[in-house]
């Protein structure tokens, strides 16, 4: 097995092996602490830029399956794990999860005290890193530097954005999904709805996505920092009021932007599929699957016309937010789950909901 | 929303004695229950009839009562307490049907008692077969085909509709009790009627086997507003077939994918919503390992052993949890104990693999059957973590203590391929060192998987550990092959083994290489929040975070798994020795493997390892925490033998020097210590063969006892009678050689005494004398212990007293020790002592209110007894009469001879108390699970020799009102001596045979003493064999039978025709 550093931006070096990819990478480390669901994490495009560490040791247990991609291409920049299982073992496998990440040219790194690397990330935050081959010209001082020096990147959603419009038909309500990086469990869930699906890039404006005579807008989950993503903050200010609205995620908070909040950086972010969460108006939890460095700053609302709505029962950070007047809604986790616990899924029965009493309503006021 | 102040005082109910399929884990769970209850304010009765458990102190509730869980104590505890609650959910199978039978007596709706937790319809909705099946169909939850049958008839018919293999799963049992596989119409018949018989309600579930499916079981907890949580999810290595107390398990699931995950996750919230449980709940799934399909096979509306071992894999304490809820908290109010930043609802991340193997009891029961079904055979079971698989299954089994450091059989070469084939096929207990077995032969794991059906995830990574096993040996002292290997779990006995040297070269090799253990926390959340948790685990990485501190600190052993001879009651030692460390003022830490214990709950010490125990991992953890010395006399024989170990490696051992431990067992040294100190013993010598032993046993005159001199606790111990039954035992039972003798020691018939006592060095406490029922010759821990003695005059007493003082002193005891005597004609001989916590130091404890773990472990840490404030000699006697009453689980083990003898085969005990002999023995007895009738058919069948004292027995029996049967021969001799009694035939003749008697239930009660070793002993043996089968209490020895007789007659009035009267003029 070929050997292969994995070098922090403080110094840290971590000893382990190599799997996928044989090339070097950089990104900002991050961990997950779902225990089943690698194949969906791996592929959900909100972890652009990002190498992604498991806390779970074992990964690649029931090798890689057609149905459970969140994207076409997976964003990530490289995978760290304990232990990749060489053999899996499921019905459903098609192949290893390294013959997978060797096809997708992403690089991986096991055998590394992945506890540890948890701990550094917990205490000091986003940490940069690199994945590089453990030869003898490997330099970890020019290394660091180089991380030190480079600026986290900014282009996130334009990477993961599709280029163009494309629909997802149904009979149902028409919906327009602004996609900013969006995981296929979103389209999955309005389908299963029935819905008449529009899927758009994250530039796109409202004068043309009104045009389309939406039921209703789907926000989508993306990669990195909302105040990043200016076109799409405006077009959903100027969305607002017009039709029912539902943002998870990334949407929840350029939602929030849009209206006038601030976001903030998280120290560590919610990563995984066991956070807690608390609705406001029944004080039920459920707990939910999220993936997301930066929240909503509680004391920016303050001046709008938000309402919090959810909050992470063990922070306290925003977890969901309303619209005073206007049929919107959006929360910060992921209701289509994929991976993780399926508690909040009736989100989009409530989605569906609000587009249909929308319809009522309109048709009175006509 | 906040806890409810509309009660006060809440009863608890306890599991009873531990009984395979209800062991210690509901010592844990009623602990953690009760303290959380008194924390929230609550005032908290308990009631449970099993002395050697911690929940019983009377520090963990507000009252305790150690009283028997029947329908009568409960119910005049509840009169005279008036409890507005109670609490069923955590004293198992047991609570839970105690809590049904109140109900159904009316007295809770008569007091206004209100039944926490689990309401009673959930209980039966969970329970009753036809309900749960309902509610499945309601929930659109698939369950196997199925019928309920009530009869063998109906049992034909649903054979006959779906096939063979069908499951027969008995309604309303503990651990599968009565239930098994059937494959053809001779297990039907012979599964289904046992199964009928076990089930209190006659039913019993036929179901559609699934044998072969993934099992995977869920921990589920809800709160009152619906808020619902996995706490933990476990598959099985082996699949559907086996009961999972019996199930190689781990934690988290390793083959399921997320969508498989979530699917089986989301059934599980679903059906504890709609039964409302609140509390905890397990839920135990089988999934196609081909397809998306799953079945529901079986709910728990309670805490199960499941969720202790679910608590410990996790940290996530469920048992406490659950209490809380059940007072009205949520789970979103209740903070996190684990992190103490964050809150309860939330579902554990795990950061390791968590291995559990079950402890079976066949090395003591060598002729049970050892093939694995749905019925539950093990005693306990261990738990190991490691940062993978084949460090986690490899830590659990050398944690086992079963003479296996690595997976693989004893005597491998001794196997056939077919053989080991078969017993891949079908499961048993040492399937898994079967499997290790034929990889090594070259077995593929496709040929396994067909064999066994495990997955081919698990065999693949036993055959990494195989394949490691190669590299070893080819790469003797390479450094980086060296780590690869520790980094899978290997001990260093098993690197030795492959690498031709020695385990303290290979230690010595890995301190230079620092190819040492790091600690790393189980915090629940996989280091995503800061915990505090002080609860470590072993493995080989690069950041240790145990940190140890400054203040100096004491390493207590614990017992391991729990075995027959090792229960719960050296937990009980351990814990009250943690105590007194913390009271004394040093740092308590715990090393030990069991995750059903108290003393494994992170909350009792300062620090808690979970590691096998051996040496190698012990001296790990000494090596980093530098402890001032090592405790090993409360963890049981396991602590005791890693005691030369230890101070080898130069730890010091705390209390009672190693030297001094190897006088009182060693047999040499203590034959010499005890004439110097003049304490007589029974005659005897070591024989080193057969023909030497048949010398000695001449010369000392039969019977005598024999033992291996090398194995403690009874194991291969035996009385024999005569020249042929020792040559036969010298044969077949031990392998006597120079380095092994065999003990042959003149048999004493008389009564056996037992004594504990703390000896600080100087001074000696004996906190009382207990007296056996049984003569000497069976196991004490099979006895029945009464304290007060009834029997012993003071003059004994004072002999007592004074031989003991005499060993305490003269052995240098400091600390706990435990010794046997008989009294013979007489004379009062010592027969053994145990330098260490015994299993009668809760009874005791609980008795005379001198809590002995607790001044032993000060008296080893150098303050006297006096100092103390204790008193020394013989503490003063108690009012009332104490009894502790063993309890077996013969029901769950087929084939297994239920005689009495010197080696121990029970489970469990309970107490009885009450003001005099005859009404605590009563309380004993039914705390123990056995009916007493005051009239009914005693059946006699005993052996020549026994047969002047049975007529005596029988003349009682008949003036209570018993009706006497007996096969001839008795029925003869008893005629002849005026003793009327029915004749029954023998086991083959053509009348009526007493086997019948039994299975009809014609009996009520079984006396049987037939010796071994002849034909009759066959019979006998089948006779015992029903009456277990059949639930007719069946006593092997006589003066169990007289000690019954005297409650009964205590019981009854006498029925005696007036005398005729003479004529007086």
């Amino acid at each position: 097995m070929k050997k292969r550093l994995l070098i922090l931006e403080d110094g840290t070096v971590f000893y382990g092996y190599a799997f996928g990819s044989e090339r070097a990478s950089q990104g900002e480390v991050v961990f997950t602490t779902g225990m089943t669901g690698y194949q969906e994490t791996l592929s959900d495009p909100s972890f652009y830029g990002q190498i992604v560490t498991f806390t779970y040791p074992l990964i690649g247990n029931y090798g890689i399956n057609r149905d459970d991609f969140e994207s076409i291409t997976p964003a990530i920049r490289g995978m760290v794990c304990r232990e990749l299982a060489k053999e899996p073992s499921n019905f459903r496998s098609d192949l290893s999860l390294n013959d997978y990440l060797v096809s997708q040219d992403i690089p991986g790194i096991e055998g590394i005290d992945t506890r540890k690397l948890t701990r550094i990330i917990r205490s000091k935050g986003a940490v940069k890193a690199m994945l590089t081959a453990a030869d003898e010209e490997v330099n970890i001082d020019e290394i660091v530097a180089t991380l030190q020096a480079t600026p986290l990147i900014t282009n996130h959603v334009k990477e993961v954005s599709p280029k163009a419009a494309y629909p997802s038909p149904g009979r149902g309500k028409r919906v327009v999904l602004m996609d900013f990086g969006m995981k296929h469990g979103i389209l999955r869930e309005l389908n299963k709805r029935d819905c008449d699906v529009l899927v758009v890039p994250y530039n796109t404006s409202a004068q043309q996505i009104l045009a389309w005579h939406p039921d209703g807008i789907m926000l989508s989950n993306g990669p990195g920092d909302p105040a990043d993503v200016t076109e799409g903050i405006e077009t959903i200010r100027n969305l607002i009021g017009k039709v029912p609205i539902f943002g998870i995620c990334l949407g929840h908070q350029l939602f929030a932007l849009a209206s006038g909040a601030k976001s903030f950086k998280l120290p560590f972010g919610h990563r995984g599929a066991n956070h807690p969460v608390k609705d406001l108006r029944t004080g039920r939890t459920e707990l939910t699957s999220q993936n997301h460095g930066y929240a909503v700053d509680e004391s920016s609302l303050a001046n709008t016309d938000l309402e919090v709505t959810h909050v992470a029962l063990n922070d306290g950070t925003i977890e969901g937010l309303r619209h005073k007047k206007h049929p919107v809604f959006t929360v910060q986790y992921h209701p289509e789950a994929s991976p993780g616990p399926e508690d909040s899924n009736h989100l989009f029965d409530e989605f569906i909901e609000l587009m249909e009493s929308h319809v009522k309503e309109g048709k009175q006021h006509a | 929303m906040p806890k409810r102040t509309d009660i006060e005082t809440i009863l608890v109910i306890g599991s009873g004695p531990i009984v395979i399929g209800q062991a210690a884990e509901f010592d844990y769970a009623g602990t953690q229950a009760c303290l959380s209850l008194k924390e929230e304010g609550y005032r908290v009765i308990l009631i449970n009839s099993n002395p050697a458990t911690i929940m019983t102190d009377t520090e963990i509730a507000d009252k305790v009562y150690l009283e028997p869980i029947s329908l009568e104590f409960v119910s005049r505890i509840l009169r005279k307490e008036r409890p507005d609650a109670i609490l069923p959910t955590l004293g198992g199978q047991t609570g839970l049907n105690m809590a049904i039978e109140l109900n159904d007596s009316g007295i809770l709706d008569e007091l206004g008692i209100e039944i926490l937790g689990t309401k009673l319809d959930a209980i039966h909705k969970a329970e009753d077969r036809d309900l749960f099946r309902t509610l499945m169909y309601e929930l659109g939850a698939p369950v196997p085909e199925s019928d309920i049958i009530t009869n063998l008839e109906q049992a034909k018919n649903f054979v006959a509709k779906i096939g063979y293999p069908v499951i027969v799963r008995p309604a309303f049992t503990l651990g599968g009790t009565g239930g098994g596989i059937c494959s053809n119409d001779q297990e039907l018949e012979e599964i289904v009627t046992s199964g009928l018989k076990y089930s209190p309600v006659t039913q019993c579930l036929l179901e559609k086997s699934i044998a072969g499916y993934k099992e995977i079981e869920y921990e589920v907890m809800r709160d009152s507003i619906d808020n619902a949580i996995v706490v933990c999810n476990m598959e099985n290595f082996d699949p559907v077939g086996i009961h999972t107390g019996d199930s190689i398990v781990v934690a988290p699931s390793q083959t399921l994918s997320d969508r498989e995950y979530q699917m089986l996750r989301n059934i599980s919230l679903d059906i504890i919503r709609a039964l409302k449980i609140e509390g905890g709940c397990n839920v135990q799934l089988a999934l196609d390992p081909n397809s998306f399909n799953y079945y529901v096979i079986e709910v728990n509306p309670r805490v199960s052993r499941s969720s202790a071992l679910a608590s410990k894999a996790t940290g996530y304490p469920i048992a406490k949890l659950a209490a809380k809820i059940a007072v009205g908290l949520t789970l979103d109010e209740i903070v996190n104990p684990v992190t103490g930043s964050t809150y309860a609802d939330f579902e554990p991340a795990l950061d390791y693999v968590v291995a559990k193997i079950p402890r079976w009891p066949f090395d003591k029961f060598e002729s049970a059957k050892r093939n694995l079904g749905t019925q539950m055979k093990a005693t306990g079971e261990v738990m190991a973590l490691g940062r993978n698989f084949e460090e986690a299954i490899l830590k659990a089994v050398r944690s086992l203590e079963t003479g296996h450091t690595h997976i693989e059989l004893k005597h491998a070469e001794e196997n056939s391929d077919n053989w080991i084939e078969k017993r891949i096929r079908k499961a048993g207990d040492e399937r898994l060192f079967f499997i290790g077995e034929a990889l090594r032969r070259g077995v593929t794991i496709e040929k396994i998987h067909e064999w066994s059906e495990i997955d081919l995830w698990f065999l693949n990574k036993l055959q990494n550990i195989i394949k490691m096993e190669a590299t070893l040996a080819d790469n003797v002292n390479n450094a980086e092959i060296l780590r690869q290997a520790k980094r899978m779990g290997f001990a260093d006995k098993k690197i030795a083994e492959l690498w031709n040297t020695n385990p303290e070269a290979v230690y010595a090799y890995r301190k230079e290489q620092n190819i040492i253990p790091v600690y790393k926390m189980v915090d629940t959340c996989a280091a995503e929040f800061e915990s505090t948790t002080p609860y470590f685990y072993g493995t080989y990485e690069d950041e240790n975070e145990s940190i140890v501190t400054e203040k100096p600190s004491v390493i207590v052993l614990g017992s391991g798994p729990i075995r027959i001879g090792q229960g719960v009651e050296f937990d009980y030692a351990t814990v009250h020795s943690v105590w007194a460390i913390q009271e004394a003022g040093y740092e308590a830490i715990i090393i030990n493997s069991n995750p059903e214990t108290v003393s494994t709950d992170f909350s009792i010490s300062d620090k808690l390892y979970f590691e096998p125990l051996t040496i190698e991992d012990v001296m790990h953890i000494v090596d980093l925490e530098k402890p001032i010395g090592v405790v090993v006399q409360f963890g049981g024989q396991t602590a005791i033998n890693l005691a030369d170990k230890l101070a080898a490696n130069g730890v010091k051992i705390l209390g009672t020097s190693l030297e001094d431990i190897d006088r009182a067992e060693n047999r040499d040294k203590f034959e010499q210590a005890l004439r110097v100190l003049d304490v007589p013993q029974p005659a005897g010598e070591t024989a080193v063969s057969t023909a030497e032993a048949l010398e000695i046993g001449k010369k000392l005159g039969f019977p005598v006892l024999v033992r291996p001199s090398y194995v403690l606790g009874g194991r291969a111990m035996e009385i024999v009678y005569n020249e042929q039954e020792l040559e036969h035992y010298m044969e077949n039972a031990v392998e006597a050689s120079p380095d092994h003798p065999v003990l042959v020691d003149r048999y004493l018939t008389g009564q056996e005494i037992e004594v504990d006592a703390i000896c600080d060095g100087e001074n000696v406490l004996i906190p009382g004398i207990m007296e056996h029922v049984e003569r000497a010759g069976v196991h004490s821990g099979d006895s029945i212990s009464v304290y007060p003695p009834q029997k012993l005059t003071d003059e004994q007493k004072a002999t007592i007293v004074d031989y003991t003082t005499r060993l305490a002193k003269g052995l240098n005891i400091v600390g706990l020790m435990n010794i046997q005597y008989v009294l013979s004609k007489g004379d009062i001989f010592v027969i053994e002592v145990n330098p260490r916590s015994s299993r009668t130091v809760p009874f005791l404890s609980k008795i005379t209110n001198i809590p002995m773990a607790n001044i032993a472990t000060k008296a080893i840490l150098g303050q006297s007894i006096v100092e103390q404030g204790y008193p020394t000699g013989l503490a003063k006697e108690q009012k009332g009469v104490f009894v502790k009453v063993p309890v077996f689980s013969f029901a769950k083990l087929r084939r297994v001879d239920i005689t009495l003898g010197p080696e121990m085969k029970s489970t469990g005990e309970v107490m009885g108390k009450d003001s005099t002999f005859e009404k605590a023995l009563y309380k004993g007895f039914v705390a123990a699970g056995m009916e007493i009738k005051t009239h009914g058919t005693v059946l006699f069948t005993v052996s020549d020799k026994d047969k002047k004292e049975a007529i005596e027995l029988a003349k009682r029996f008949n003036t209570v009102g018993y009706r006497i049967m007996a096969t001839e021969g008795t029925a003869q001799s008893f005629k002849e001596a005026g003793v009327q009694a029915d004749v029954v035939g023998k086991i083959g003749s053509k009348e009526k045979t007493l086997l019948e008697v039994i299975q009809n239930g014609q009996a009520q009660l079984v006396v049987n003493t037939l010796t071994k070793g002849k034909q009759p002993a066959r019979d006998g043996f089948r006779i015992r064999r029903e009456s277990v089968e059949n639930g007719v209490p069946c006593l092997t020895s006589l003066d169990t039978a007289e000690a019954m007789l005297e409650v009964i007659e205590s019981m009854t009035f006498t029925a005696e025709e007036m005398p005729k009267a003479e004529v007086v003029h």
